[in-house]
């Protein structure tokens, strides 16, 4: 069966594709962009490791077709840092060391911006309940629940 | 050369290869692809036990796209002996002759797309002769039903020497204790007290699943692996292949989760197998589900007699253990022994018996996970001994106290305790939960109780590690070790060890990702021995290196105290830049052997981890539903290396064994395991955390460890299960003694003892 030729907006930048109508956009995003960053750790929608952003909405890019990417634009964990210059997310994460085997880390990342964008200053409440859909099965949780909490109200204040 | 000051370890760094994780670019084996490579699909029994009648694989081998179909037979022609197992050579590479669990590999096929060799995996039409399959451990021991018609010791260990051609049992380990005279202590006792408890099959679910690339050409393999033990993977593939191990290459990367899944072989001997058929290089790549079939944690039942005499001293304690092996025996067998010596729990008892067997199931397998068996026993010594608390109507941190085990007295095993810190971790509990002071019990249908649960375990002992350690002439490093880092930061503490012997800045050094053509033996990245076994072998290595610097700058005439830039050190010896100053160490702890009737030594372990946990809990009385209002979580792990990074791994490893405790199962039925995905297999997720969670460690040093350090990986999961099930005996007075501890659970024991009991299933 012939591809499909796909036009999209990936970080900000266009990007054209050939793919199969069985591959999903993280199959696309990893498997013919070379942009491992969004995860695989189950490949149906339930750990959010491949979370990326379409036109501004939280996604599983295991569950969106490759071909469905056409005309949108895509935001991935690539997209987060501005050159050398992190995200304050992607910052404090490191400084309080929010993540261990990094599987879940973009993700959980990309789902947190996109919280933030939205409500920039989340309760607790609300921030467990934005991640709900990513699961990590190193750290606990503890620290990423206080550094989403911390980088909130860091943005607030600058 | 513990404590004192130190510029580099005892601080809190980042990790260094953070910056690549959280900007998406930190490198995987499961990213990693190779030039004209196939990719494997592997075809799964449907069945838990049976024996392979026929396979046809003319219709997937029709199919467009398709390079090869191969079962266990083609893998027999070209290595004749396929089996492997790091304690008993038990697991075929495909299955041989019989299935002995549901989802065993029995073919693959292999394509240029994954999505053809998925397809094409399911047209293999395989014909059984369905057997009877037994799952239960206990059922196990007498069943009629063998899983292994003959046992296959690996040969290289002595103390599995006489279980080699034993037939028709499922019994594949079996370890016994004697301290003191138990029996005696029973006859003298004024209180007996009996009970049993159980586990259920978890599974790891590492969030990269296990993945391996084989490249094997001519005389040579390169295997990339997820593994967590590169060594040992080097060492078993070169045994299948008949080769020497210099013709055998595993490289590691940065693992996306281990937690004891990716030990010893898992899927590189197919991978090798594959490739050394197919002539190019095979990648096989897990799902999430397939992990399910791969390794899990033992469910086991454990039964637990104390005698207590009039002042509530414990004065005996009787212990059979029971461990659920599933269908070969990986790593499996030996909890009985690395685990069982501690079965009787963190308290000084003068007369203990310990008998603990590994059953062969048709269950799925099961090896090492996250303390190696200490959970299960845990679970059960510390519910048994909050109810011997509660029964005496003594305080149960004050029951512990008085029975608790202290430095320079003997561990049932026979060794003197030192460095173990029991009391103060259990203060350390008791404090933050403010223990002393009234506690609100709720009311009405929303009833609170508090708990706690303290459990310890011994590091695998003796085991080796070797490290090198490279200064190069511009005075930056480089360390050479095959410990894996998988999340739990060893990469960061290796080079701050490195950087503090050295006295070189963190920044100018680097840990190069295990490679056995390139970095030394490590015995494996397992049971928290890194910190400890190659975290002196760094620091020796390091020291080494450093001596040779010393002499070099004598010779050149700028001896010690002169302060020259070690670029300089270099251009005056070489007369430019160029060179290399080259440490290398191994380091083995001492140990004694346990004597294999009564299971005693002198020195079975070189370190003792100790974890205990405190949980307030919430019970609805009208459901059953759980609510965890405070978890807290204190270890003793000597002097951290990386403070920052220590207390999330205490912190993951409570919540790991949280999911273990309140939601995760395994579920067979009718012989299929129902819920392999994360949909159906709940793991704690951002609203299952307790309300608040404090994750900390005493004040301690550990003497003979490096920079006073030991393991921390596992301490964090000790406490947990018991700490909640006590918590909830406190709240509602029902006793649960299986896990998981699900609402339904709580609340068929509340209406058993309203004396309303709910119908089974
Ligand atoms: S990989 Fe998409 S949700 Fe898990
Ligand atoms: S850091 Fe490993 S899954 Fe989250």
């Amino acid at each position: 069966m012939a591809k499909h030729h796909v036009e999209t907006t990936i970080n900000g930048e266009p990007v054209e594709y050939l793919c199969e109508t069985s591959q999903t956009l993280l199959d696309v995003l990893r498997d013919e962009l070379g942009l491992t960053g969004s995860k695989e750790g189950c490949a149906s929608g339930d750990c959010g490791a491949c979370s990326v952003t379409i036109d501004g909405r939280l996604v599983c890019s295991c569950l969106v077709m490759g071909v469905e990417a056409s005309g949108h634009k895509i935001e991935t964990i690539e997209g987060m840092a501005d050159g050398e210059n992190l995200h304050p997310l992607q910052q404090k994460f490191l400084e309080q060391a929010a993540l261990q085997c990094g599987i879940c880390t973009p993700g959980v990342l990309v789902a947190a911006k996109s919280l933030l964008e939205r409500n920039p200053d989340p309760t607790e409440t609300e921030v467990r309940y934005w991640l709900a859909g990513n699961l990590c099965r190193c750290t606990g949780y503890d620290k990423i629940i206080r550094t989403v909490m911390d980088v909130a109200a860091e943005m607030r204040s600058s | 050369m513990a404590g004192g000051s130190t510029t580099t370890v005892g601080h809190s760094y980042p990790r260094m290869e953070g910056r690549a994780k959280v900007t998406g670019r930190a490198e995987y084996i499961y990213n990693m692809r190779l030039p004209s490579m196939l990719h494997a699909k592997v075809h799964r029994s449907p069945i838990s036990h049976g024996r392979i009648l026929s396979i046809d694989t003319s219709e997937a081998s029709a199919m467009p796209g398709v390079h090869h179909v191969i079962t266990g037979e083609d893998v027999k022609k070209v290595l004749p002996e396929p089996y492997y197992g790091p304690a008993f050579h038990d697991q075929p590479i495909l299955a041989l002759d019989k299935v002995r669990h549901f989802g065993e590999p029995v073919a693959v096929v292999l394509a240029t797309d994954p999505h053809i060799a998925e397809t094409a995996a399911q047209r293999i039409v395989v014909d059984y002769e369905e057997l009877p399959a037994v799952f239960d451990e206990v059922e196990a021991l007498t069943s009629d039903v063998i899983v292994h018609e003959e046992l296959k010791p690996a040969g290289t260990f002595a103390d599995l020497k006489h279980l080699a051609g034993k037939r028709d049992t499922n019994i594949a380990l079996d370890y016994h204790l004697q301290h003191g005279d138990a029996d005696k202590a029973f006859a003298d006792a004024e209180h007996v007290f009996e009970h049993t408890f159980r586990t259920q099959q978890t599974m790891h679910t590492p969030f990269e699943p296990m993945v391996a690339l084989a490249d094997v050409r001519n005389d040579h393999a390169t295997v990339y692996s997820s593994t967590q033990g590169p060594s040992f993977v080097r060492f078993e593939l070169a045994r299948l292949l008949g080769w020497p191990e210099s013709n055998v290459r595993i490289k590691t990367a940065h693992l996306g989760g281990g937690f004891g899944a990716k030990v010893y072989v898992k899927v590189e001997a197919l991978a090798m197998a594959l490739s050394l058929i197919a002539h190019r290089p095979v990648r096989v790549a897990l799902t999430m589900e397939e992990q399910f079939y791969t390794i899990t944690k033992h469910p086991s039942t454990f039964r637990i007699q104390s005698a207590v005499d009039k002042d509530g001293k414990v004065i005996g304690r009787k212990c059979e253990v029971w461990w659920n092996g599933g269908a070969y025996a990986d790593i499996g067998p030996r909890v009985t022994q690395k685990s069982g010596f501690t079965a009787a729990g963190p308290y000084d008892i003068d007369n203990v018996a310990i008998d603990s067997y590994a059953l062969y199931t048709n269950r799925p397998p099961a090896g090492a996970l996250r303390g190696f068996g200490i959970p299960q026993l845990v679970w059960a010594y510390e519910s048994h001994t909050d109810i011997i608390a509660r029964e005496l109507g003594i305080d149960p941190i004050a029951f512990r106290k008085q029975n608790i085990l202290r430095n320079g007295r003997p561990q049932a095993v026979g060794t003197i305790v030192k460095d173990g810190e029991f009391e103060a971790v259990l203060d350390g509990v008791a404090e933050r939960m403010n223990w002393n002071r009234p506690f609100d019990k709720g009311s009405g249908t929303k009833l609170r109780g508090r708990g706690v649960g303290l459990g310890f375990k011994a590091s695998i002992s003796p085991t080796t590690s070797s490290a090198i350690v490279s200064v190069n002439a511009d005075g930056s490093c480089i360390v050479y070790c095959s410990t894996v880092d998988m999340g739990q930061g060893s990469d960061t503490a290796m080079a701050q060890i490195a950087s503090e012997v050295l006295d070189i800045p963190i920044e100018k050094i680097r840990v190069v990702n295990p490679d056995t053509d390139v970095t030394p033996y490590d015995m494996s990245t397992l049971g928290s021995r890194s910190t400890f076994h190659m975290g002196h072998a760094v620091r020796l290595a390091a020291g080494d290196a450093r001596d040779k610097l010393h002499a070099m700058a004598e010779e050149v005439g700028m001896p010690e105290g002169s302060n020259a830039p070690l670029p300089e050190l270099f251009i005056r010896k070489f007369g430019m830049r160029a060179g290399a100053i080259v440490g290398s160490a191994n380091y083995i702890p001492e140990f004694s052997p346990p004597n294999y009737d009564t299971g005693q030594s002198t020195n079975a372990t070189p370190f003792w981890m100790i974890g205990a946990t405190g949980a307030e809990v919430e019970v609805d009385t009208e459901t059953g539903q759980l609510t965890i209002l405070r978890l807290v979580n204190v270890c003793d792990i000597g002097t951290p290396i990386n403070p920052i990074v220590v207390e999330t791994q205490i912190s993951g490893a409570a919540v790991m064994q949280l999911g273990f405790t309140l939601t995760e199962n395994m579920v067979i039925e009718n012989g299929q395991l129902t819920n392999p995905s994360l949909a159906d297999y709940k793991i704690p997720g951002f609203f299952d955390m307790p309300d608040t969670m404090e994750n900390g460690y005493i004040d301690a040093v550990q003497e003979n460890g490096p920079f006073g350090a030991k393991g921390a990986g596992e301490s964090g999961t000790f406490g947990v299960s018991p700490a909640i099930a006590n918590a909830i005996d406190d709240a509602v007075g029902v006793r649960i003694s299986e896990m998981p501890i699900t609402a339904e659970a709580v609340f068929r024991a509340l209406r058993e003892k309203q004396g309303k009991p709910l119908e089974e299933n």
